[in-house]
């Protein structure tokens, strides 16, 4: 890992992330019973966006959506150039508080209300992840992603909790059911469109672009936990994936004060242990 | 074909009605007909719409509404009127507050009359919809040519 799979993950990232987004429509539809849409629909929708017109609420909007587009792309690039680990969940953070922020700036009531979700929900995240990080420096020494990629053993074998703590935010960052909170490709009657609902455009499609970046970068996180052997890694994220389609489907969308505590007692308590346990292993 | 046609996303209104062409508007979206195969997803969002599908009749209630929802809208898009009710006001139309169809109010680009409407009628109308906004976003292009 170098600066040539960051630069890589910067190119292919959107067309394997848009390519992830519209297995999942299709996943989804055949769950329910639907055809579903063709896998490139995902591509169709942004392209038409970038077609449309772009209604302006407020200009510094675009600024802030723009931020979190670049620093979407910065964390996904760190981190697959083997960057600090601990610098990629800063840059992450920054980026959803610039979207946040976007969603502030709109002064629309619903999208006010899908800005504050958007900060329950970074706030929700943020403990696994930075268990992760910690669990995965015990384990392995360093917080450089290349050093923790190249580990001989499967780090879930050490961190099965933190695994699991893991597994368990992940459609936070998916935007899924039962956590999709902020905005949901869904629910589109609950808060209109939450956050992005004074969003359109070309700017929407700025924001879809980025949602592919961040697929890509947190399935590559999950394949750090397996990354000892190639091929069991994609295997497991692919099954990681899957699982996470299924929750999706069978699981309705909770309140956000049992996103916060389910979150934060699944990361404290399976994260604590499994760092209780690396403690005391020695 | 343009990726426009190819992603059409559906906002739906009822005005004054008895609910019937809305049934069948969410019976185009189920396992039987399923929409989304040709992209169409139905948003509640109008700032992300491209395709405004009217249903029932327009009242001096909801006038300010549809128009509300229709300027909210971002170029290019198009007005479905579906259903009898939103095509000439129908059954209501004698009613002391209803103004007509959804004509009086929006320019129309589609009638889609019946009652209550197929859903393979709102589906026909759909695409019939997407050819329009394709002639709309190359009539869009010409003028800013110009």
């Amino acid at each position: 890992m170098s600066w040539i799979t960051g630069l890589a993950f910067v190119f292919f990232a959107p067309f394997v992330g848009g390519l992830i987004a519209g297995f999942d429509r299709k996943i989804t539809a055949r769950l329910q019973g639907r055809i579903g849409p063709p896998i490139l629909q995902p591509f169709y929708d942004v392209g038409k966006l970038l077609q449309k017109d772009n209604l302006v609420v407020r200009r510094s909007q675009h600024l802030y959506t723009e931020f979190f587009f670049v620093l979407t792309i910065f964390t996904g690039a760190l981190f697959f150039a083997g960057g600090d680990l601990l610098l990629v969940i800063f840059s992450l953070a920054m980026a959803g508080v610039f979207f946040a922020l976007g969603g502030y700036k709109a002064s629309s009531p619903y999208s006010f209300i899908g800005a504050q979700r958007e900060v329950l929900q970074m706030v929700s995240y943020e403990p696994a992840v930075l268990l992760a990080a910690v669990g995965m420096y015990m384990v392995t020494g360093s917080f450089k992603v290349s050093v923790i990629a190249a580990y001989p053993k499967p780090l879930v074998m050490l961190l099965p909790g933190i695994f699991f703590a893991f597994f368990f935010i992940l459609p936070v960052k998916f935007r899924k059911s039962p956590f999709d909170l902020s905005t949901s490709h869904h629910a589109h009657q609950e808060i209109v469109k939450g956050i992005t609902t004074e969003i359109s455009g070309k700017t929407l499609a700025l924001v879809e672009i980025a949602h592919w970046y961040e697929y890509v970068f947190v399935l590559g996180m999950g394949y750090l936990f397996f990354a000892s052997n190639i091929w069991l890694g994609l295997v497991m994220t692919f099954v990681i994936f899957e699982l996470l389609l299924v929750v999706d489907n069978s699981t309705a969308r909770v309140r956000w004060q049992a996103m916060m505590a389910s979150s934060w007692i699944v990361a404290l308590v399976a994260g604590g242990l499994n760092i209780l346990y690396l403690m005391l292993r020695h | 074909m343009g990726m426009l046609s190819k992603s059409p996303w559906v906002i739906h209104y009822d005005g004054s009605s008895c609910n019937g062409c809305d049934i069948e508007v969410l019976a185009a979206l189920m396992p039987r007909f399923d929409v989304e195969r040709f992209g169409v997803v139905n948003t509640g969002n109008p700032k992300h719409a491209d395709i405004l599908l009217l249903t029932g009749s327009i009242n001096e209630q909801n006038k300010p509404v549809v128009l509300n929802i229709y300027e909210q809208m971002p170029n290019p898009k198009v007005v479905l009127a579906v259903g009898i009710c939103a095509t000439s006001g129908g059954i209501f139309r004698e009613c002391y507050n209803v103004l007509g169809g959804a004509d009086k109010v929006l320019p129309v680009d589609v009638y889609v009359p019946g009652c209550a409407v197929r859903p393979e009628a709102i589906i026909d109308a759909v695409v019939k919809g997407v050819g329009i906004l394709e002639q709309k976003r190359a009539a869009m292009l010409a003028a800013q040519k110009a």
